[in-house]
């Protein structure tokens, strides 16, 4: 069955450079320089990286972070949390945007 | 839970393993490792020394874990008897062994673990000698109450494993309630000095991964069990070694029967780390089994994988010379112990 999604496609992450070079190795040697310890841990980053896949919905990008956090030493709770800190942000994200929606309420309400 | 083998298991049978791993990944092909060692010319690998003797007392252990490469157990009955220890002794007596490392099963089960050690503390009084304790021994009969005590006494370093600082992943992989039985163990070992800065007592902890996938950074991982571990429970420990699981017995049924063996085995060969390679453990230890038949490593000796040495194969025929000039036994379970940072029972080796 066809998908939009391939689990096996993510080995392949590493080949967009052959269409286009110079970007792509640029890309990679930041990512690299990114996540290496820093003033935050590759432990932290990992974990941020977790909770940022759920927040875009990138499956490539919640494979990948799930098994690095792991390997990081992370525990399914710690890992659950830092998605709820992406939910929480996403869902504060909608609700923030309620005080456009109260001042509009506002503006057309007598 | 039974042992692989007294299910009658097809993996608890070493061919099983050894096939599979041959037919995945032949010698003929770029993915074998075989062909990764001559790459960076490192085939045929050989031994720079022979400084560890690692020995084996025996099969039996009171605990079942899921991912045990001995596929230990309480129905294990294979135990190293004095007659073979007294052939180690003479090994350490007369080729200056500067480390002997004693393993298992519980190797406290063995009835002659006490003497054994006191007899290596007594011919070479500056040997570092350390006993793989799975910690829950020393609470599993009044019998093993004082092992700490005798541990300090006999100047041992204690390696323990302690998958992590959690119940949950701890005793998902070693058993319902290991962990706060791990728990208490250490506590007494802390009471008997282990682990205190100072002490000049030993007490290291060994973390793998409980599933399908690789340990991370060691010293990160160190950092984090110390921090955890004095906040919960005011235990300290000197250091953590990262250890890779081996896809050999019990670890390999689990990823056979997760299906995720492909992908780990592609994992450890896309990680394959030639600097890791140099530091193998088998480049300077030797592995001599319960019953007395010598291995470059402890996982090539569940593999039934002698020594490539044939006139020196058991501990009463040891020769330094020929066993310093064997090549290696090399399979690919090996790339194991050459993936990320590396692995040995000391830890990461790049």
């Amino acid at each position: 069955m066809k998908t939009y999604y391939n689990p096996d496609d993510l080995k392949k992450f590493g080949s967009i450079t052959n269409l286009q070079k110079s970007m792509g190795d640029k890309f990679f040697s930041y990512y690299g320089e990114v996540f290496k310890e820093g003033a935050l841990t590759a432990r932290e980053k990992s974990l941020i990286a977790l909770a940022v896949a759920h927040a875009i919905q990138c499956p490539y990008c919640i494979d990948a972070y799930t098994t690095d956090t792991m390997e990081k030493g992370c525990d399914e709770e710690q890992m659950m949390e830092a998605v709820h800190v992406a939910a929480a942000i996403r869902g504060g994200a909608s609700l923030v945007h309620s005080t456009q929606m109260i001042n509009k309420i506002k503006e057309i309400s007598m | 839970m039974k042992s692989l083998k007294a299910q009658l298991h097809p993996i608890s049978e070493p061919s099983f393993g050894l096939d599979l791993l041959e037919q995945s990944f032949p010698d003929d092909s770029n993915s074998s490792f075989k062909e990764r060692l001559s790459q960076i010319g490192l085939f045929p690998l050989r031994p720079v020394s022979i400084e560890i003797l690692q020995i084996n007392l025996g099969k039996m252990c009171n605990q079942v874990c899921k991912h045990c490469h001995v596929d230990a157990g309480p129905d294990r009955k294979e135990i190293m008897v004095r007659k073979t220890m007294e052939y180690c002794l003479e090994v350490i007596k007369t080729h200056s062994i500067k480390t002997i490392d004693l393993t298992g099963g519980a190797p406290e089960m063995n009835p002659d673990f006490r003497w054994f050690v006191e007899s290596i503390r007594s011919i070479n009084p500056d040997a570092t000698i350390i006993v793989r304790c799975n910690l829950t021994i020393i609470l599993a009969n009044p019998k093993y109450y004082d092992l700490p005590e005798f541990f300090e006494e006999n100047r041992v370093e204690v390696v323990s494993s302690l998958p992590y600082f959690t119940a949950l992943k701890t005793d998902s992989q070693r058993g319902d309630g290991v962990f706060d039985k791990s728990i208490r163990a250490l506590q007494l070992l802390n009471k008997q000095g282990y682990g205190v800065q100072g002490s000049g007592l030993i007490l290291n902890l060994v973390y793998n991964p409980s599933g399908a996938f690789l340990p991370g950074g060691q010293e990160g991982l160190e950092l984090e069990f110390k921090k955890k571990l004095k906040e919960k429970f005011q235990i300290q420990f000197n250091s953590l070694f990262a250890i890779t699981n081996i896809p050999i017995s019990r670890f390999l049924e689990y990823l056979i029967r997760s299906d995720n063996y492909e992908s780990y085995m592609e994992k450890l060969i896309e990680n394959f780390n030639p600097s890791a390679a140099q530091g193998v453990m088998c480049r300077n230890t030797i592995s001599v089994g319960w019953d007395g038949y010598l291995y470059d490593c402890d996982f090539n000796q569940m593999l039934e994988l002698k020594v490539d040495s044939p006139s020196s194969q058991h501990i009463s025929d040891w020769n330094h010379e020929k066993l310093f000039q064997r090549e290696i036994v090399i399979k690919n379970h090996c790339f194991g112990c050459t993936a990320g940072a590396g692995s040995s029972c000391g830890g990461t080796t790049a």
